[in-house]
């Protein structure tokens, strides 16, 4: 009895559920994404040409600069009105990165800072880390006996 | 150029973000998660770096480029210290992503009161 009234109401749900508009969803992603990115090589070209940076570890500063810009961003509410509009385009990019973990650390800022700021900083981009790093660990594990093995 | 490079790939790889956001019914971690492992598996067999050299900030700015330092650090240090350096040099590289975005979140919950 219970089943037939979940199916029921998935069927209803669906049938009331909002079609997504995918193709505009993708195009509004991947211009505001490259436009990040755009954003991401100026910054990158001015380190270049001030500070000594290369090609390869210009990626840093870069990261870190358009982190901070989130921050101030997040901080007015200006990023949480685009990432409505863009979807992927602002989460993908690193400053989507930014924008988790700084929300997170001030919605739980009236908790306090050890118990709001310090332990929900990594709700939502814990994951990301977790399974970059554990995913990076086997990958470099498997090359590393590869290379140890002679294989490569 | 270079510019022209950035915004064509920066953009597909967000474009691949909302297919599967939309496709597949995935939130948003779960898309990030699995573009961090990509970016890491292309580390694996060397081809992200190419990458960056064409498209520069359209490799380096999307999260897939996460993956990927984190790969790279992690093969430095086991260069020099065979498997150990697998687990001590994995953030070698990452640091600047992660670090920044903690001390700019602190700074943030410092400064910015949450609305609402």
């Amino acid at each position: 009895m219970l089943n037939t009234d979940k199916q029921q109401y998935s069927q209803l749900a669906t049938k009331h559920e909002k079609k997504r508009p995918i193709l505009l969803n993708c195009v509004r992603a991947f211009i505001i994404g490259g436009l990040i990115c755009v954003v991401g090589q100026g910054i990158s070209f001015f380190y270049m040409f001030y500070f000594d940076f290369t090609e390869q570890t210009v990626g840093d500063p870069t990261v870190a600069t358009l982190i901070f810009i989130t921050m101030l961003l997040t901080g007015f509410g200006i990023y949480d009105k685009w990432a409505q509009f863009a979807g992927a385009g602002t989460a993908v990019p690193v400053t989507g990165f930014g924008n988790a973990v700084i929300s997170a650390a001030m919605e739980h800022r009236s908790e306090g800072f050890v118990q709001g700021v310090g332990a929900n900083m990594f709700k939502l981009a814990g994951s990301v880390i977790l399974f970059g790093v554990f995913s990076a660990f086997i990958i470099a594990l498997i090359k590393t006996s590869l290379i140890q093995l002679g294989v490569i | 150029m270079v510019f022209l490079w950035a915004f064509l790939v920066g953009g597909t790889i967000c474009l691949i973000g909302q297919l599967i956001m939309d496709l597949f019914n995935k939130t948003p971690g779960f898309t990030l998660s699995l573009l961090v492992v990509a970016g890491a598996v292309l580390d694996g067999f060397g081809l992200y770096e190419p990458l960056i050299d064409f498209a520069g900030a359209g490799a380096t700015v999307p999260i897939t480029s996460f993956g990927n330092s984190l790969v790279h650090g992690a093969l430095q240090e086991a260069e020099k210290s065979g498997f150990i350096g697998v687990a001590t040099g994995m953030f070698e590289v990452t640091s600047s992503g992660i670090s920044s975005a903690i001390i700019f979140a602190m700074i943030g919950a410092l400064l910015f009161k949450p609305k609402g």
